[in-house]
């Protein structure tokens, strides 16, 4: 006992000592003046607490309410004096004084109260620390103030806010402040016209944020009425019973709410009703075994309502007169009709900018895709467009690059490294592949295109289990090298990953490098020679054999490196060539066999394509590709060679 | 004077009567007959065996006469089995809810029925509603129209498309591949109205025999199959024997020449296509009551490839070929991927033939195409010493005559 008394007397010389000083009295004063309501805080008397300290705290007051939302701060039972504490073992506490931070004394558990506000209260304590932490010197607090404005807007920040609009120095949240500003003015403005204005404003920003925070202004709830719209009520529409927006029983349900017509207790209760009133085999009258039809069963039930043995209910025309004897609105909550106008004028047109950021960002989606299946189908292109040669395995050779990107990872584990490696290595295993596969099987096929596509197919089902029973069923992780991580950022609506535009220049790479070689090098002279006239190639001193070999080998190397591009966005499975290999198939042809040009052309149509149709139903990419498998087999009717046909001599028989 | 059919074909009487003989050999030994010699679900394989071998034909006759290598023809199979699958499983779930509603205390009306077939029916898929495909899935002689009607319309429509503007050889393989794939892809699609991935199940329970065992159903189906295959056989060896299948197997050999001869060529290979289509149907229709499920994997492009491994195995270009394929690898996989194959050790390492299957299957593929282009049934060949033709160049087709490799 001694001893505490001895601590109060120490605390009491203490805060005199320290009454010496000039602004932590204050804020004691200022808190003790106000003791019991802070002591006993709650929503509604804590606003004038909150104001007086706003008034003389000074910052110590802010720091004391940041504090005080935490549930940081203690009061001691001895004399009610408020401190902020320090433990080391939740037993003893070292009291921190609240206005210079320096320890002042000790107080053990028992000798101290924690105060804990409840959450009414420190959501009140939390808006009014906005005003505090929008001039903080801090950028860090005045953004974390500007986020809670906008979680929780109120008609008291828009002064605050305004006023420290003016010495803002940080241009990025000068900018947010601005249309936070904005944005609280069309809500909370002092008259319209202010409002409009305000709304009108903003035409020109893009953000979420800007096209979330004006929805809420167009709120609307829904209004029952018997004839016209309700006096000075701002309508958005009328509501046409049973369409998409109203349904009948919502309908019906609203005309019962508003007790203009009696509640329909349902198909479901009626059946109760019913069931509970059997008596020897008869509802009211009515044989149990008629009762299979709702028609039977709501006579039955009126007759029961007649004797009194259920609640009345109403019947299917009851229920179709009352919803046509009234009509439904929808109706602003903004009772201004101006401000409405202007808000959705302003919508409008943000909603027509972000359209056209959209079809952007969906083409820029389109782009990537299309480079995509340009890149599995260029390898194609080589040996289906300019030989002739169907092969199915073209889909595993893709997997088999993927998996040497997959495999070279697994030794050198510095990704950038790893996959300029893999692109190489991809490539040469793929080359060695194709080679070995022209030289035993396809180059005794020539003749027979059916038959390559059937003996490919083996070769093709044989690799796709051969790589099962290596690597697994499991999907293996190709990673992609961080500095391809992310993503480049237009603005809110329209951004591209880094790896798709690696794709997208890889791809690019490719169409020039085998354009390169097709056109420029004595090997794509011969190449061509050869798929033209063999013969007649043969005889000018040139190896079918070996060129035909040659190509095989550069569309399935091509196959590789695309295997790797693949990989890195895709998860690397057995079946990873297989989903694309009809894809690849239909690239070529619609692009026109023979011609590298015309794949392009291909993979961008059937790229783009699918993406805008992803767009009109987004939730289902199936339904996509199945509409655009059919869409490329109806443009096969009316360009049965591709977009880029052949001609002349080069087009063959 | 001709020669009757059979005297002109007699591969059809011998496999007549060896299907004939199989059934009943099946029969005796089945469990239904008391001998339990052979289980259920074997005669429920052979069953489906069976319709495997009558698409089989179907194939040969599109690919091994006509000349069309079709990567589709799965997909009618599937369609078909999706048709009768429809009533199969409605039936079955109207009498599962009328059975439990029949203790109800007031007699159930017909939305309430309704509405509980919906809901047990799509309940996997979030759904209640019945879709409107579903319009004709109470009626069992409109659904078993509709196995014949929308497989062909589809092959009438697709064929027509195709073949109107002259897709020829692999573009027609890999469009057909694509109708495929759309179609699977369509189906796996959970408001397709088919159930989405979880497919048509509890198909081997047919509405209206429920006191019979399954025993009995599994012989049911066997017969009723091997009446569809000797049938299609008969049907398929008649059409190809006549002027009809002269003129499709020139088709195959040169398209150009019998356009130049006079002949509709688009309308021949139409008529094939939509023929076969509709036979790949019945066997469908036949195989997914003994299979139980149908999901849309099943009609996956791969399935159709299957199906011309299958043909081209056995010998394309006649129909007793495409039979023997047919029959023996699906038996051959089941057997292998069965897990009934024994393992081989080869010191260093332990080859399971669940995983190296298909290897083995895709690697004997190829060594088929490349050194027996004529498959198993060129065996028979051998067997009855038919006379070679010696001309230089190896046969494109797969009969004595047709287009040759030419000497470039």
């Amino acid at each position: 006992m001694g001893r505490s008394a001895m601590k109060g007397l120490l605390a009491a010389f203490v805060v005199w000592l320290a009454c010496l000083g000039v602004g932590w009295a204050d804020l004691q004063d200022v808190l003790q003046d106000n003791r019991a309501a802070i002591e006993k805080a709650s929503r509604k008397t804590v606003d004038a607490v909150l104001a007086d300290i706003a008034e003389r705290g000074g910052s110590e007051g802010a720091a004391f309410l940041e504090q005080w939302q935490d549930k940081a701060v203690w009061q001691r039972k001895a004399d009610g004096l408020f401190f902020y504490v320090e433990t080391d073992d939740k037993q003893t506490y070292q009291l921190i004084d609240v206005s210079s931070g320096a320890v002042v004394g000790e107080a053990g558990k028992r000798d101290l109260k924690n105060l804990k506000p409840n959450s009414g209260v420190r959501g009140v304590i939390g808006s009014a620390l906005v005003e505090f932490q929008l001039s903080d010197p801090e950028p860090r607090r005045r953004m974390a103030a500007l986020r809670a404005i906008e979680r929780r807007p109120d008609r008291s920040q828009l002064e605050p806010l305004r006023n420290s609009m003016v010495d803002e120095p940080d241009a990025e949240i000068k900018r947010r402040k601005e249309v936070l500003l904005a944005l609280l003015t069309v809500r909370f403005g002092a008259d319209i016209a202010e409002r409009v204005a305000a709304a009108e404003g903003m035409r020109d920003k893009l953000s979420l944020e800007t096209r979330a925070a004006l929805n809420p202004l167009l709120a609307t709830r829904r209004v029952v009425s018997i004839d016209g719209p309700p006096d000075d009520a701002n309508v958005a529409r009328k509501l046409r019973v049973g369409s998409e927006d109203l349904s009948e029983d919502a309908a019906y349900q609203m005309l019962v709410s508003a007790e203009l017509a009696l509640p329909d207790i349902g198909a479901e209760a009626r059946k109760a009703a019913l069931i509970a009133s059997i008596a020897e085999g008869a509802v009211g009258g009515v044989p149990v075994a008629e009762l299979d039809s709702d028609v039977a069963r709501e006579r039955a039930f009126a007759v029961l309502t007649a004797e009194g043995l259920a609640p009345p209910s109403v019947t299917a025309e009851e229920r179709e007169a009352a919803l046509r004897a009234h009509e439904f609105y929808e109706v602003y909550t903004e009772p201004s009709a101006e401000v409405t106008d202007a808000v959705q004028g302003t919508l409008g047109i943000i909603n027509q900018r972000v359209a056209f950021y959209q079809v952007l960002d969906l083409s820029l989606d389109g782009l990537s895709l299309a480079s995509i299946y340009f890149l599995a189908a260029i390898g194609l292109a080589i040996t289906f467009g300019v030989m002739g040669v169907i092969n199915m395995a073209h889909g595993e050779f893709i997997m088999m690059g993927a998996y040497t990107g997959y495999v070279v990872q697994l030794f050198v584990p510095d990704y950038t490294l790893s996959i300029l490696l893999a692109l190489p290595l991809a490539f040469a295993v793929t080359f060695g592949a194709g080679v070995a596969m022209e030289r035993l099987v396809i180059r005794w096929l020539y003749n027979r295109p059916l038959e390559t596509l059937l003996a490919t197919f083996g070769i093709s089902i044989a690799l796709q289990q051969l790589a099962k029973n290596i690597f697994g069923t499991q999907a293996r992780p190709l990673t992609s090298p961080a500095w391809l991580d992310g993503a480049w950022v237009m603005n809110d609506v329209v951004s591209v990953s880094y790896i798709r535009i690696a794709i997208f220049g890889l791809g690019l790479i490719f169409l020039f490098l085998l354009l390169f070689i097709l056109k420029r090098t004595r090997l794509g002279l011969e190449v061509r020679a050869v798929t033209q006239n063999p013969r007649m190639a043969a005889s000018m001193g040139i190896n079918p054999d070996k060129i035909n070999m040659l190509t095989f080998g550069l569309g399935s190397g091509i196959a590789g490196i695309a295997g790797v591009a693949i990989g890195l966005y895709a998860k690397v499975t057995s079946e990873l060539g297989s989903d694309y290999i009809v894809q690849s198939f239909m690239t070529v042809v619609v692009g026109g066999v023979g011609n590298i040009w015309g794949t392009l052309l291909g993979a961008t149509l059937i790229g783009f394509l699918q993406k805008w149709i992803e767009w009109f139903n987004p939730s289902n990419t199936l339904a996509a590709q199945t509409f655009m498998i059919v869409f490329i087999i109806i443009f096969i009717q009316f360009r049965p060679k591709g977009i880029i046909a052949l001609k002349g001599r080069a087009a063959g028989d | 004077m001709q020669r009757s059919f059979f005297a002109r074909n007699p591969s059809v009487l011998i496999f007549i009567a060896l299907l004939a003989v199989f059934t009943l050999t099946v029969t005796v030994m089945s469990e239904a007959m008391g001998m339990g010699v052979l289980s259920t679900s074997f005669i429920k394989t052979l069953g489906k065996t069976l319709c495997l071998c009558l698409i089989a034909i179907a194939m040969d006759l599109v690919w091994g006469y006509c000349g069309i290598l079709s990567l589709g023809h799965f997909a009618f199979f599937g369609l078909g089995g999706y048709m009768i699958g429809m009533w199969l499983m409605y039936e079955r779930t109207k009498g599962i809810v009328l059975g439990s509603l029949e203790n109800a205390p007031l007699p159930p009306t017909p939305e309430e029925v309704r509405d509980a077939i919906g809901t047990q029916i799509f309940g996997v898929v979030g759904g209640a509603e019945i879709p409107m495909i579903w319009f004709f899935a109470d009626s069992l002689a409109a659904q078993l129209a509709l196995v014949v009607l929308v497989p062909g319309a589809l092959a009438l429509i697709f064929g027509w498309l195709a073949f109107r503007s002259r897709v020829t050889g692999v573009y027609l393989s890999i469009l057909t591949q694509a109708m495929t794939l759309a179609l699977s892809l369509y189906l796996f699609q959970n408001d397709s109205g088919l159930r989405g991935n979880n497919g048509l199940s509890g198909l081997q329970n047919i509405p209206g025999l429920s006191g019979m065992s399954q025993a009995w159903v599994s012989l049911w189906f066997l017969w009723a199959s091997a009446l569809a295959l000797g049938l299609g056989y008969l049907m398929a060896a008649w059409v190809v024997s006549g002027k009809f299948g002269s003129v499709i197997r020139g088709i195959r050999d040169d398209e150009a020449r019998v356009r130049f001869l006079g002949y509709n060529v688009e309308g021949y290979k139409l008529f094939v296509f939509t023929v076969t289509a509709i036979i790949a149907a019945v066997a469908g229709a036949l195989y997914y009551p003994q299979a139980g499920i149908i999901n849309p994997a099943e009609i996956a492009p791969i399935a159709s490839i299957y199906l011309a491994v299958w043909v081209a195995i056995g010998g394309r270009g006649r129909l007793y070929g495409a039979v023997i394929g047919a029959a023996f690898v699906s038996l051959l996989s089941s057997w292998f991927t069965g897990g009934g194959a024994p393992d081989v050790n080869l010191g260093f390492y332990r080859i399971q033939w669940t995983d190296w299957w298909l290897v083995l299957l895709g690697l004997s593929f190829v060594a088929v195409t490349l050194f027996a282009p004529k498959g198993m049934g060129g065996l028979f060949d051998y067997l009855v010493r038919k006379p070679m033709p010696d001309r230089p160049g190896a046969d494109l087709g797969p009969d004595q005559g047709s287009r040759r490799e030419v000497e470039q």
